[in-house]
């Protein structure tokens, strides 16, 4: 298997010297080219676990491989993507998509030439001279994603990048994204709480729970590829992931009021909530 | 317009002050020795330009300022990006430094002349003390601040020591960098004068104490308008480049949308 993730747990230990589970016993297994999510509430150990297949943060027991390798540091084969962009603001666009290829060891020439290529494959071409802050957030996180591509890295983590961005904007980068992937068949580990988001992109929905974190199930998507929001098919991988979050025992809706609002599932009514309350 | 606006503002306040300073040479009899006219103090500019003695001292003083200022400045951000990266190094100089900071360069000054002698090098001396605490403080207050985001992001794409400092930590922390740059121009700008005043044979500050001793005090007046001017285009200056930072780093440009 390309990234086989085995038993991997993340304890933190708090100040009174408590211990708090952000991930439980996770066990996972992603093919090469596969474009998978990690969907669930804020909480439930998504970032955590995307920061520990990067590299940046080590599991508390239990493996991760990728590629056979055990997973120990970051590397520019896995490229991660922030919600806020992460792209360097005194640096030009194209600049800032040249970033990885300095520490790659390509030449001045070569690295503009790759550049170009993936600030067209983002279709931004005509601002290279620009710097990000003069761009709007959906520009600057193309810009973060051509700059990932560049590397040519086997795994794209995105950690919720279209988070920030407005729902018009949001939709476009989803269909950007699913194109970009199609063209470079990259692995692409998706973190999302958005189910509709997650329905429309990827091959398969890890479905994660909090207190403590962990994968509830595993839904594929075999959906073709151009997907329609409101096609039957569609609805009805939708409604299953909905399922899945409405099956959790009720006295964990509580659990999601305290996280913000946005967390509460839409179809939880708000005559259930107030009824379990009393 | 509004540049405009503000260049008569500039101009009606500079003016009331030299009328107020006029009305009271007019109504008090104050001794020429005691208080020159604003005219008094024009000819003595006047004078002092005709026989180069400005123009002399000017450079002098401008010379040495830029030795001590960029010296200093240079070894600020040097040993700021140096000491704000290595944390538990700082720890042990902090305690140093904040003992050494509140002294005014000008109490050295028994040792500075003891140990550099008479001449340029005790006022640059002055100066670089002046103006190395507030860039070496600003550097590494800039260092701590960079966001870790960036670090992440340079981690990620494989970039080490050396070039995590030059090309991810020491530009994030420039916009605080050039806070720091900008105040010590304004104290190493003071000092300068206090330096010259008491070490120096030639210069700005040296020109008002040769003008007191000769008892000329439109020239000393003179002297001090000099000073003045000098500092505050300097302060345009330095400002200029802080601008330029916030424009390129993007802290006040307009977001297309």
């Amino acid at each position: 298997m390309f990234i086989s993730v085995e038993g991997v747990s993340k304890i933190y230990e708090l100040k009174d010297k408590s211990n708090s589970v952000a991930l439980e016993k996770v066990d996972l297994s992603i093919e090469e080219g596969k474009f998978i999510c990690l969907l669930g509430p804020s909480g439930c150990g998504k970032t955590t676990f995307l920061n520990m297949i990067a590299g940046f943060d080590k599991p508390s027991n239990g493996t991760i491989k990728i590629n056979g390798n055990d997973v120990i540091q970051p590397s520019i084969d896995r490229i991660a993507i922030f919600q806020n962009f992460g792209l360097l603001p005194w640096r030009t666009v194209i600049k800032n998509v040249e970033l990885g290829l300095e520490s790659k060891g390509f030449g001045e020439k070569k690295r503009r030439e790759i550049a170009e290529e993936y600030l067209k494959l983002v279709g931004l071409s005509n601002y290279k001279k620009h710097h990000p802050n003069q761009l709007s957030g959906g520009m600057q996180q193309r810009i973060a994603i051509a700059r990932a591509l560049a590397v040519d890295p086997d795994v794209l983590l995105m950690d919720e990048p279209f988070g920030s961005l407005d729902a018009m904007t949001r939709m476009t980068m989803q269909n950007e994204i699913e194109r970009i992937w199609q063209e470079k068949k990259k692995t692409i580990i998706f973190v999302t709480h958005d189910i509709e988001e997650a329905t429309f992109l990827v091959d398969s929905i890890v479905v994660m729970t909090a207190g403590p974190g962990k994968v509830k199930k595993i839904i594929d998507v075999p959906l073709a590829r151009k997907r329609n929001r409101t096609s039957a098919g569609f609805l009805a991988i939708r409604d299953e992931v909905f399922r899945e979050f409405e099956l959790k025992s009720r006295d964990k809706i509580e659990h999601y009021l305290q996280q913000s609002q946005s967390e509460i599932p839409v179809h939880y009514q708000v005559s259930d909530v107030l009824v379990y309350q009393t | 317009m509004e540049k405009l606006k503000k260049a008569g503002t500039v101009i009606v306040s500079l003016i009331l002050v030299i009328l107020i300073w006029e009305m009271v040479i007019l109504t008090g009899r104050y001794e020429l020795s005691l208080l020159p006219s604003p005219f008094k103090v024009l000819e003595g500019i006047g004078e002092l330009i005709r026989d180069g003695t400005l123009a002399t001292n000017f450079k002098v003083s401008l010379l040495r300022f830029l030795i001590g200022y960029l010296t200093a400045s240079f070894a600020g951000i040097v040993l700021g990006l140096i000491l704000g990266s290595y944390r538990k190094i700082w720890a042990f100089i902090d305690p140093v430094v904040q003992i050494l900071r509140p002294i005014s360069p000008i109490a050295w000054f028994p040792f500075i002349v003891l140990w550099f002698g008479i001449g340029d090098l005790p006022a640059v001396v002055i100066i670089f003390i002046a103006s190395f605490y507030p860039v070496l403080l600003s550097t590494i207050s800039g260092v701590n601040k960079v966001d870790p985001m960036y670090l992440k992001v340079a981690q990620n794409f494989g970039i080490k020591q050396p070039y995590l400092l030059s090309k991810i930590i020491f530009p994030a922390a420039f916009p605080l960098i050039t806070n720091g740059l900008h105040m010590a121009l304004g104290s190493a700008w003071v000092f300068l004068v206090a330096g010259e005043m008491v070490g120096a044979q030639s210069g700005l500050g040296y020109l008002i104490i040769d003008a007191r001793n000769s008892i000329r005090p439109d020239l000393v007046l003179a002297g001090i308008i000099c000073i003045g001017v000098t500092g505050l285009i300097l302060d345009k200056i330095i400002r200029l480049l802080e601008n330029w930072v916030e424009k390129q780093w993007g802290i006040s440009s307009e977001r297309m949308r």
